[in-house]
């Protein structure tokens, strides 16, 4: 309130403990200052005003003067039950003070000049009577219904906030909008300092809420139209995180599941907090991946929320029982959180602040959407981009890991999301089908993976009794071949294999039996050649004892040729003959 | 300011035939509006209400939640509490021929 000089003094808010308000307006209304709520009829602008009020008695010791100038007070009390909270008992505490204003041009006669005053002195007394710090006046344009003297009306409205501001007290004006101005009766030339739109559509059948401040005198705030809307705890703001772009990140990884899946990021997984997406075509086991992560993550463990769009809980449950999976135990332990609902049962806002609410409940590390292109049919596909920017930039500063699925169809690009949500992901598996040979086989590939290494190849993607399993694509002769074909052309490959194989070894038993022939030769021929050897030594030797004993015939006759020999002699000559021969 | 105060604030149980006219006008402060309305308002009733007319002035600076209760936003105001059934004037009541058409007042 105290705006000495320059900018020396930062505008001072006051928070309205309205859910998500704050963060856009960086704090709440200006402090001291009015604020012109305006939108067309219906479009929740005594609510808020309502809240602001009532949060500002309960949550921040403000008491507050709500002044009416439509309902009556018994309206008005009935509209504050809607939201929880007891007007009755609020007023006998002091805490809040009502005033209704009833202007009524037909009971009223104009004659001459007048003024206001005795609107400023009821105000002044119901702000006195509670040392109130909040105003409502809803809506203050009753005035130009009620009487006719619009130039006295404008005067007063003038003065009257300032009046405002002199006591210091944070107001908001309401006003219906108008067709060219913001209000019919140009509130906004009044209320220059924060002004809120409130518009309310319906697309489609389907009513969408959402605000904008148009104008924040002196104060950054989110310059964008967020939707809102109006629940049995009063209004949401959504979403406020996607603000920045700065939230933590984690190094940590985890496992997807699916051994081999772990082995095509590095052998390690998912980066926690990272948001995944798998799409696509129907049938390809989206649902299945998304059970296995989640049932990889209660292993772990950790919590894990699942938003099914297509199938309710116990269908999931028992259609994951046919792959091995059993969620029930973990739906038990608590770590399992179903929420099924049809996308078209209420708008996106809606969704988003289920969303929101379940996750601040739950608390899961896990959150798994199956699929995100349901949503489509809650709003149109820049809004889904919106609500799915704002649901991960929020899940992001939490930490909380996000699988999303998402049905792309036949027609178009496989590598298209419906939402066009791709720069939003992280990492982005593809499942297609792969038709050959009159089948239809499930491949599964890594578009992208920020951060890591990750495999190029296409995996075939089988979904058995245990489970999910991941097998190589056969490459070979140049071709892809999944499904039979690749178990056919293995197995021929096997069995030619083997032909060759045995031909192989025939070839080396061929051989060997050479090598075995030719060492039998070998030592044929060696046996022979020694027979042969030994046969010449002996004839050698003959030969040798031949000449001898031809010596010692000659030796003999010779003797006898020279006559008689003696006894002695011829004894010594018979002896040597035998011992020769011997 | 002077006051006419009356002690008959509900319908008094007068003869019909001596209606009493029961006026208030509600002021804040003496403005120069609340005493033009004030001298008006007295000059009409000398004319037409001679003798069977009672003002009441009230001065919502000294009793503001008055306001409230009697349902005032302009000042000053005028209200016809009787005869029935109420009525509301606002402004100085410089148009005379509006006052008494505002009051419902016949010409004697």
């Amino acid at each position: 309130m105290v705006k000495k000089k320059h900018d020396a003094v930062v505008l001072e808010k006051c928070p309205t403990g309205i859910k998500g308000l704050d963060e856009i307006t960086k704090g709440g209304l200006p402090r001291g200052r009015p604020t012109l709520i305006c939108g067309s009829a219906g479009c929740g602008k005594t609510l808020f005003s309502m809240e602001f009020i009532m949060r500002g008695a309960m949550d921040y010791k403000e008491p507050g003067v709500f002044m009416t100038f439509e309902e009556t007070p018994e309206d008005l009390a009935k509209n504050f039950i809607s939201l929880g909270f007891d007007l009755h008992n609020m007023i006998s505490r002091g805490l809040i003070a009502t005033d209704h204003v009833k202007i009524e041009r037909s009971e009223v006669e104009e004659t001459g000049e007048y003024d206001l005053e005795g609107l400023f002195i009821r105000l002044g007394s119901a702000i006195d009577s509670i040392g109130a710090k909040r105003v409502v006046l809803d809506t203050i344009e009753a005035l130009f219904s009620g009487l006719s003297n619009t130039a006295i009306i404008r005067a007063e409205l003038r003065r009257l906030f300032h009046w405002l501001k002199e006591r210091g007290v944070t107001a908001i004006v309401t006003g219906e909008s108008g067709d060219k101005l913001l209000t019919r009766y140009g509130l906004e030339e009044y209320v220059a300092d924060c002004v809120i739109f409130l518009d309310f559509r319906i697309e489609e059948q389907i009513s969408t809420r959402r605000l904008r401040i148009v104008k924040y005198r002196g104060s950054s705030h989110g310059a964008d139209e967020y939707p809102f809307l109006i629940d049995e705890s009063g209004l949401s703001i959504l979403p406020i995180t996607s603000l920045g772009l700065d939230y933590p990140v984690s190094t940590e990884r985890i496992a997807t599941g699916i051994p081999k899946l772990d082995a095509m990021f590095e052998g390690k997984g998912f980066y926690r907090g990272s948001t995944i997406l798998v799409s696509g075509t129907a049938g390809t086991g989206k649902t299945s991946m998304s059970a296995t992560f989640a049932d990889a993550a209660c292993r772990r463990g950790e919590r894990c929320l699942y938003f099914a769009f297509e199938e309710s809980p116990n269908q999931i449950i028992r259609n994951m029982k046919s792959i091995g999976i059993d969620l029930t135990r973990w739906v038990k332990k608590g770590l399992l959180k179903f929420h099924s609902a049809r996308p078209s049962l209420y708008g996106l806002e809606m969704h988003l602040v289920t969303f929101h609410k379940v996750i601040d409940e739950f608390k899961p590390q896990v959150f798994v959407v199956d699929p995100i292109s349901n949503l489509s049919a809650a709003g149109t596909a820049a809004e889904v981009k919106s609500i799915l920017t704002r649901l991960i930039d929020h899940l992001k500063m939490k930490k909380i890991t996000t699988f999303l699925t998402d049905l792309t169809h036949f027609t178009g690009s496989l590598e298209h999301t419906s939402e066009e949500i791709s720069s939003l992901i992280d990492t982005w598996l593809l499942l297609r089908d792969i038709e050959l040979n009159g089948e239809r086989n499930r491949g599964l590939y890594i578009l992208k993976s920020r951060g890591m290494a990750h495999s190029n190849q296409i995996q075939e993607f089988l979904l058995t009794n245990r489970g999910i399993d991941l097998i190589d694509i056969y490459t070979g002769s140049g071709e892809v071949l999944t499904g039979s074909a690749r178990a056919a052309q293995e197995a021929g490959e096997k069995a030619s294999d083997l032909v060759r194989r045995r031909e192989a070894e025939s070839r080396l038993r061929e051989q060997e039996r050479k090598r075995n022939a030719l060492e039998t030769k070998i030592a044929a021929l060696r046996a022979e050649f020694d027979v042969e050897t030994a046969e010449t030594h002996l004839v050698a030797k003959e030969e040798q004892k031949r000449q001898a004993v031809l010596a010692e015939d000659r030796l003999d006759m010779a003797q006898l040729r020279m006559g008689k020999r003696s006894a002695l002699q011829a004894k010594r000559l018979k002896k040597k003959r035998e011992r020769r021969v011997r | 300011m002077k006051a006419v105060l009356s002690g008959k604030r509900k319908k008094a149980k007068t003869d019909a035939t001596k209606e009493i006219w029961s006026l208030r006008l509600y002021v804040a402060g003496q403005t120069p509006k609340s005493i033009a309305a004030f001298a008006n308002l007295k000059k009409i009733c000398e004319e037409h209400l001679a003798g069977k007319y009672k003002i009441e002035v009230i001065d919502l600076l000294k009793n503001p939640q008055l306001a409230k209760g009697h349902q005032i936003v302009a000042i000053p105001t005028l209200v016809r509490e009787l005869p029935e059934p109420l009525k509301k004037i606002i402004g100085d009541l410089a148009n005379t021929e509006r006052v008494l058409v505002g009051l419902d007042i016949r010409s004697v």
